[in-house]
């Protein structure tokens, strides 16, 4: 270790794969419907998708995390995201391919998009 | 990049409660269902619920799974880490309420803690310094080299009020200040790790689950006095914390955090292990610095005081575990920072080892000054099977007993001396109303007997003296003479002896004597045990009007002193009786009494 440089490096590095472990509430809150249903659906592709997508672009305020069958399988695979203020956004049928435009418009641009939405398919 | 980290406790408690075997069980699950890639397990140090063990907590849920089983990790594998549901009756019964899942972080056992020396333990896997680092480990020593001036460091350690955590509570600052005034070509940073008070381990449980801090703590000590080499005393019979330490100390020397120009600067710092046989007297300091040097632990005379003559005849600094365990974060974040927690002359806080009559037995830290209700009741979950709060034995072989009357105390390192007990490394013991206080007083002297090194006279008889004149007042062969002789001898002992070894053996008795005075008489005169402990002046008897005859008492009973026949009154043949209690555990009547 020749510098602080070097230190800082690793840090900056680490810090960020240890980043799941922080369950502080002011963070974006990814949540993947992984019931039976949600698997079955095809949910673990788009789980993965998100956990990649989120450690490529360092985005050190997101959690992906996962939860039971959300009651609504027809729309299987379901992904709520929470933000920090309590908006909760329902996208619905998602695929590994949407997971990226999610993560650029909604995750790091605040945009929700709406045609992946819940209400857009249920009209 | 992983969706879900596992943490399961590896420290020495969940270690021995099976924590190993869950691991491989839970990786060959995971495996199984080809989610090694997404799930990494990581094994930490203490979290310091361990009456709970074996403990693992599954993020980013943070969900706190206690006393799982092998048994319990394909449900864990299937149900939480592929479906997504948590497995609620693993859950730790206080994170759950009705409808929600509370974090760890909210329950009793947590709110009230404050983790400055355990900050890292049972979060990070502390065999891995990129996770060290990752939470700002080695800033501080950085900072140090690159920003101040040694002097600087020393007052900063002054400013911040840190006193020693390891017994007697002398300021840590001023220490590193005399070691540093001593001109010399050589000088050393010392840990002492040799922690042997019973019922204490929080400073394993640091060596376990972050012994990178002691690393960079002694490194920060070696730049402020002027030392260029470390030595780490820590017993043997700590194996999980050998180990760990040495693969950091390595892991430092491979990234130069540890020998050459660390930093780029000319700061140069080298460390060792050596480790103690388990000889208690080996965690006095002058006795520790003459075991290093390879020679019989016994302590010497001070002055002259490490500072000017320790390890090897050079001036040398000694400071606990988790004394340096506060340092980096004094350094990073100031020492108001540090001494805005505590009370006046304690700054900081202070981590118990709870043990003992009380639900969760574990590691707390709480800001000095903390009640001991708060302790025990809140934080410690209460005394459990409905039985009364008795006395809080602190300071180990040289503390005392807090009796129950005093329970609001606040805990720091002068009020425990003003009744008579001891910060000392912080085991602190729960007894209730099942206790023989002198049977306690008699169980820590035995261990001082023990322990004592016999280099000298008024430790090594007097202490020994104590021991029989507390087993005659147990067996009821002594009088209130007695009494005033034995406390007597404790003055003498305390006066006398070489080392706090000695000195301080006959606290357990002298607080016992001050506290429970009524509890020898009854020993002495009465020739009873109002706690119903102490054998020889017990005998068990069987109330005839409750007895219903059932036979259970004198199937079980090993001696055969219990006659009767079938639904008629039994009675126990006293010369016979053993006082083993087996028959009381067996009556379904309450029918045998201890008198």
């Amino acid at each position: 270790m020749k510098s602080l440089a070097e230190l800082q490096a690793i840090r900056d590095k680490m810090k960020n794969s240890m980043n799941v472990r922080d369950d502080n509430g002011n963070k974006i809150r990814v949540v993947v419907g992984m019931a039976t249903c949600g698997i079955a659906a095809g949910a673990r592709p788009v789980l993965n998708g998100f956990t990649e997508e989120v450690a490529k672009r360092n985005l050190d305020n997101v959690t992906v995390t996962q939860t039971g069958c959300i009651g609504i399988c027809q729309y299987e695979p379901v992904v709520e995201v929470y933000t920090p203020d309590g908006e909760k956004t329902t996208y619905v049928k998602m695929t590994a391919e949407k997971v990226a435009k999610v993560v650029t418009d909604h995750l790091v641009n605040g945009k929700v998009v709406s045609e992946y939405t819940i209400g857009s398919v249920a009209k | 990049m992983y969706r879900s980290h596992i943490l399961v406790c590896g420290g020495t408690g969940c270690t021995s409660s099976g924590s190993e075997q869950i691991i491989s069980t839970l990786e060959q699950e995971l495996a199984k269902n080809g989610l090694e890639k997404e799930v990494k397990v990581i094994k930490t140090g203490c979290f310091g619920l361990c009456a709970l063990g074996p403990i693992m907590i599954v993020y980013p849920e943070g969900s706190f799974y206690s006393m799982v089983k092998s048994e319990d990790i394909p449900e864990i594998v299937s149900e939480h880490l592929l479906k997504g549901r948590i497995v609620k009756r693993l859950l730790y019964s206080e994170t759950v309420t009705e409808d929600t899942v509370k974090s760890l972080n909210e329950t009793d056992f947590y709110k009230k803690q404050h983790r400055v020396a355990l900050k890292n333990c049972g979060v990070i896997n502390p065999e891995n310094i990129d996770e060290y680092i990752a939470l700002d480990g080695y800033q501080a020593l950085g900072k140090v080299l690159t920003e101040m001036k040694p002097q600087e460091v020393i007052e900063v350690i002054k400013e911040s009020g840190l006193r020693g955590r390891g017994g007697g509570g002398f300021p840590t600052g001023l220490k590193w200040q005399f070691a540093a005034g001593n001109e010399s070509d050589q000088k050393y940073v010392c840990c002492n790790a040799d922690e042997g008070d019973p019922g204490a381990f929080m400073d394993r449980s640091v060596l376990e689950g972050d012994p990178h801090v002691l690393i960079e703590a002694m490194s920060i000590a070696g730049y402020a006095i002027g030392a260029t080499k470390g030595y780490v005393y820590v017993r043997a019979e700590y194996p999980i914390a050998v180990k760990r330490l040495q693969i950091a100390i390595n892991q430092a020397k491979e990234y130069g955090l540890l020998g050459q120009h660390i930093f780029g600067t000319d700061f140069c710092f080298d460390m060792e292990l050596r480790l103690g046989a388990g000889a208690f007297v080996c965690g006095e300091e002058t006795a520790l610095m003459t075991s290093i040097e390879g020679h019989r632990g016994e302590p010497r005379p001070r002055p002259p005081f490490p500072a000017v003559k320790g390890l090897f005849g050079k001036p040398t600094i000694l400071n606990n575990v988790e004394t340096y365990a506060n340092i980096p974060q004094i350094i990073l974040k100031g020492a108001s920072w540090f001494n805005s927690m505590g009370t006046e002359k304690s700054k900081g806080t202070k981590v118990f080892a709870l043990g003992g009559k009380i639900h969760n037995t574990g590691l707390v830290e709480v800001p000095m000054g903390t009640t001991l209700r708060e302790i025990i009741e809140e934080i410690g979950g209460g005394i459990p099977n409905g039985k009364k709060f008795k006395a809080a034995q602190t300071g180990g072989p040289s503390g005392g007993c807090i009796p129950a009357e005093m329970i609001d105390i606040k805990i720091d390192y002068d009020n425990l001396i003003a009744i008579g007990s001891m910060m000392g490394s912080g085991g602190l013991i729960v007894m209730d109303e099942d206790t023989c206080m002198v049977d306690i007083a008699k169980f820590f002297l035995e261990f001082t007997v023990d322990e004592s090194c016999g280099k000298c006279a008024p430790c090594r008889i007097g202490t020994k003296r104590m021991y029989e004149m507390l087993s005659q007042i147990c067996k009821g062969n002594a009088t209130l003479e007695d009494l005033d002789k034995l406390e007597e001898l404790c003055y003498e002992i305390k006066a006398g002896s070489l080392c706090g070894l000695g000195q301080t053996a006959p606290n357990p008795v002298l607080s016992t004597l001050k506290y429970y005075r009524h509890e020898y008489e009854a020993h002495v005169v009465d020739k009873k045990c109002p706690a119903g402990v102490c054998k020889d002046l017990l005998s068990f008897e069987i109330i005839a009007d409750k007895c219903k005859g059932c036979t259970l008492c004198s199937r079980v009973c090993p001696v055969g002193a219990i006659q009767g026949t079938v639904k008629n009154p039994h009675s126990i043949d006293k010369s016979k009786c053993i006082k083993c209690g087996a028959c009381i555990e067996k009556c379904r009547f309450d029918a045998i009494v201890k008198k």
